[in-house]
């Protein structure tokens, strides 16, 4: 695991939502923390190229401009799992994939700009796999807000 | 319907990450052919819309000290589960709740909710809080840990 600093958790801790839309935003981010710009994005490519951060930007909820996600899964047969993570990886619309300890191993969200390609991209799933997809699109949200603070 | 051409093109050109130059707006909006002040004004009104949830870091959370990551699942009685459901995802530590269909006779599980730990058993007793608060209207349940992370790149839409 690669090892964090105190600012570097600060960074982690403060810096999942409220980016400045100023100019300078990551001077001005930078002067909250206490360090300066050129740190900052020294420190934010460092965590991006360790895996630390798997991204530094906006997170887009694209159901509100009339597009679909969509949680599904498949049954991998152990012997053919890498294969199955390449043909399901390989597809743009799966936006994250974690294999999981049951018999659906596998599970991921599909993406995608329009409510139909969440079918299109099964019927690809499926057809490349030989594997049906269980879809299972949310019905209904209780709570969404994904902001772990470091505890490293 | 919101979102037009430019709304767009902000998405494609930013869904992988923000710039890390000085300016970043400045350095999208040269590419788009808009000004940085527009770029910033469009990121401000998708936040508004709740077309971007957030504007930041998104850490891998195993890297940052996350080792257990558990989808709990329950198979709750469909009527209590909105009412169940809201205080489920009320709880501090619940990072996603949804309802979800049942997949009969595989799947009887129709509530869904994320819970993140240093180890299982953290996981487990984040779990259990769960189970109380449901009680008899919990017919059964599961939680699905991950082992491995094998795509988290996000959206992706096509330039």
């Amino acid at each position: 695991m690669p090892e964090l600093d105190a600012i570097d958790r600060a960074i982690i801790d403060t810096l999942q939502g409220d980016f400045p839309l100023s100019e300078r935003p990551y001077a001005d981010a930078a002067q909250r923390l206490g360090i300066v710009e050129a740190d900052l994005l020294a420190r934010l490519k460092r965590m991006l190229d360790d895996k630390v951060l798997t991204r530094f930007g906006p997170m887009f909820q694209i159901e509100r401009m009339g597009g679909a996600f969509v949680l599904a899964a498949l049954a991998v047969p152990e012997e053919r799992y890498e294969t199955v993570a390449a043909q399901v990886n390989a597809l743009p619309q799966v936006a994250h994939n974690y294999r999981r300890e049951h018999l659906l191993n596998m599970w991921f969200v599909l993406a995608t700009e329009k409510p139909e390609g969440i079918a299109e991209a099964i019927a690809q799933i499926e057809a490349d796999t030989g594997l049906p997809v269980h879809a299972f699109p949310k019905e209904k949200e209780y709570f969404v807000q994904m902001q772990l603070e470091a505890r490293i | 319907m919101i979102g037009d051409d430019i709304d767009r093109a902000l998405i494609v050109a930013t869904q992988g990450g923000l710039p890390l130059v000085a300016e970043p707006y400045r350095a999208l909006g040269e590419s788009l052919g808009i000004s940085a002040g527009e770029v910033s004004e469009r990121f401000g009104r998708m936040l508004a819309q709740g077309l971007i949830r957030r504007i930041g870091a998104v850490p891998n959370h195993y890297a940052i000290g996350w080792t257990a990551n558990g989808m709990t699942v329950w198979d709750v009685d469909d009527a209590e589960v909105d009412r169940l459901g809201g205080l489920v995802g009320s709880l501090p530590f619940v990072t996603h709740c949804y309802r979800r269909p049942r997949s009969l006779p595989a799947w009887p599980y129709n509530l869904f909710a994320m819970v993140h730990g240093s180890s299982r058993d953290e996981c487990m007793a984040k779990a259990r809080d769960i189970q109380a608060l449901l009680g008899a209207a919990c017919r059964s349940s599961d939680i699905l840990y991950s082992t491995r992370i094998l795509k988290k790149t996000g959206l992706r839409i096509g330039a």
